[in-house]
């Protein structure tokens, strides 16, 4: 077990979309430098979950707490809380009039104010970091699916999150090109990153993750080491679903 | 064959007078078009903005717009604007065209945004950009390119249609063919002189549309 502060709490949230009740009293802890993988059957409200913890959806009750400051949506600006949570989506979502250098120097100028030519060396080290020092300057259509990915998640870094939401960053992409992209998260965990990764990349859950989360219809139903989860767990549910993907 | 050499006769002994009328249809077209540029952009804005007397405003804009003739509109508001206050015709006239090409440059901004994939917002509010500033740099960049083509259209038809302001006494284009045909009772070969001039603007349009959808496709 990691010691840490809690990096992100969650205390009995609830999110309905008119008469449908997708999120139901969750509660969760991911302490500093964690990496929870998040699994469950499609409808669930994984998406819903990450997309409340940063405020792309607005809870209808319940707590979140940031580095344990509670975040209230009436007081806090969200977009300077939005600032902290960065956000990796199943299609990427890169701007396509933008290049891949643009795409990733684009918030930290327009939002932090960062100078251009601070932006764009920060921009480059992370292009760097991820593989694509060769692809500054071109448009991401020109990128394959796991390029895209490795962009969108050095386009989140440039923020310098403090934790990182991935929804199934890897299950719009060819089989072949989802180790490259598992391979920049790994190494983004391995430098202390707080992450929260949908994914049912059994591999990566298990290399890679301290903790997973099984929900099922909007409740979380079991938690625990990936090891142990994967291997024994103690719900029915859990079962029945794991044998269910595997 | 007398016919044609009178029709090339007055094509050529009417240029000076036509590249005045020319002149002024370009300047109408350019200063309404511009107004309903940014008035479309205003009116989508109120469009999408999911509030519902903002909504509704616009709503009430296009339909009146839709509703009635544009000749109606030109002259509503030449007699409204001249009542109210000094104003010359050129503006009055600009108004009229604007107020309503802005109506269907609204409906055309307004699909393009909604056409942008909602994760391009998403992302951008993700990174802490603000709703506008996610608007301004990241949506209405890429609707604007999707705009293009429907937007080249309309601005075809907007050119087409500043012919009516002749109506209001503005000596442009087909001001300037209905005056010269009547003052010398020979109307079909200024007519067909007028029919040109629209052919070649419209041409010069089409063609430095095409070119800029062409140039925008290739960096995408
Ligand atoms: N904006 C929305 N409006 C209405 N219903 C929604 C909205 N977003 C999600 N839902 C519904 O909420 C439920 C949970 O959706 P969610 O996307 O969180 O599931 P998920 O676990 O991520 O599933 P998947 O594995 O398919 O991505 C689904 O029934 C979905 O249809
Ligand atoms: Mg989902």
């Amino acid at each position: 077990m990691q010691q840490g502060e809690d990096m992100i709490k969650v205390t009995k949230l609830n999110k309905s979309f008119g008469d449908l009740h997708v999120l139901k009293d969750v509660d969760l802890t991911v302490k500093e430098s964690d990496v929870v993988v998040l699994i469950g059957a499609s409808g669930s409200g994984k998406s819903t979950l990450l997309r409340c913890l940063n405020f792309l959806e607005i809870k209808n009750s319940g707590k979140i707490f940031l580095e344990g400051e509670q975040i209230e949506e009436e007081t806090h600006n969200l977009n300077t809380v939005r600032e902290r949570v960065g956000m990796v989506f199943q299609h990427f979502n890169l701007f396509p009039h933008k290049t891949v250098l643009g795409n990733v120097i684009e918030a930290p100028t327009q939002v932090k104010g960062v100078p251009k030519d601070q932006a764009i060396q920060e921009g480059k080290e992370l292009l760097d970091k991820v593989g694509l020092g060769d692809k500054y300057d071109v448009y991401p259509s020109t990128l394959s699916g796991g390029q895209k990915q490795r962009v969108a998640i050095a386009r989140a870094l440039a923020m310098k999150p403090d934790i990182m939401l991935f929804d199934e960053p890897t299950s719009a992409l060819d089989p072949e090109l989802v180790g490259e992209v598992l391979a920049t998260m790994k190494e983004l965990a391995e430098e202390g990153m707080t992450m929260i990764v949908v994914t049912h990349e059994m591999g990566f859950a298990r290399e890679v993750g301290d903790k997973v989360v099984y929900m099922h219809d909007g409740k979380i139903v079991e938690y625990g080491i990936p090891n142990e989860l994967f291997d024994q767990p103690k719900e029915e549910r859990t079962k029945a679903f794991l044998s269910s993907i595997l | 064959m007398s016919a044609i050499m009178h029709f090339f006769d007055v094509f050529i002994n009417s240029f000076d007078v036509f590249l005045n009328g020319l002149w002024i249809t370009f300047q109408l077209s350019v200063a309404s078009l511009i107004i309903a540029c940014i008035i479309g952009l205003f009116f989508a804005l109120l469009k999408i903005s999911n509030i519902k007397v903002l909504v509704w405003i616009a709503d009430a804009y296009i339909w009146i717009v839709r509703g009635t003739p544009l000749i109606v509109q030109i002259f509503i508001l030449f007699y409204g604007l001249t009542d109210i206050m000094l104003i010359p015709m050129f503006w009055a006239g600009v108004a009229g065209l604007a107020f309503h090409s802005g109506a269907y440059i609204a409906e055309i901004i307004r699909g393009a945004i909604q056409s942008i994939d909602k994760g391009q917002r998403e992302a951008g509010r993700s990174l802490g950009m603000s709703n506008g500033l996610t608007m301004r740099r990241i949506i209405l960049p890429q609707a604007f390119r999707r705009a293009i083509p429907p937007l080249g259209n309309q601005f075809i038809i907007g050119i087409k249609d500043s012919s009516l302001v002749s109506f209001i006494g503005m000596q442009e284009l087909f001001g300037v063919a209905s005056t010269m045909g009547s003052n010398s009772f020979d109307y079909l070969p200024y007519f067909i002189t007028v029919a040109i001039y629209y052919l070649f603007i419209v041409l010069v349009l089409t063609v430095l549309v095409n070119k800029l959808e062409k140039k925008l496709a290739e960096s995408d």
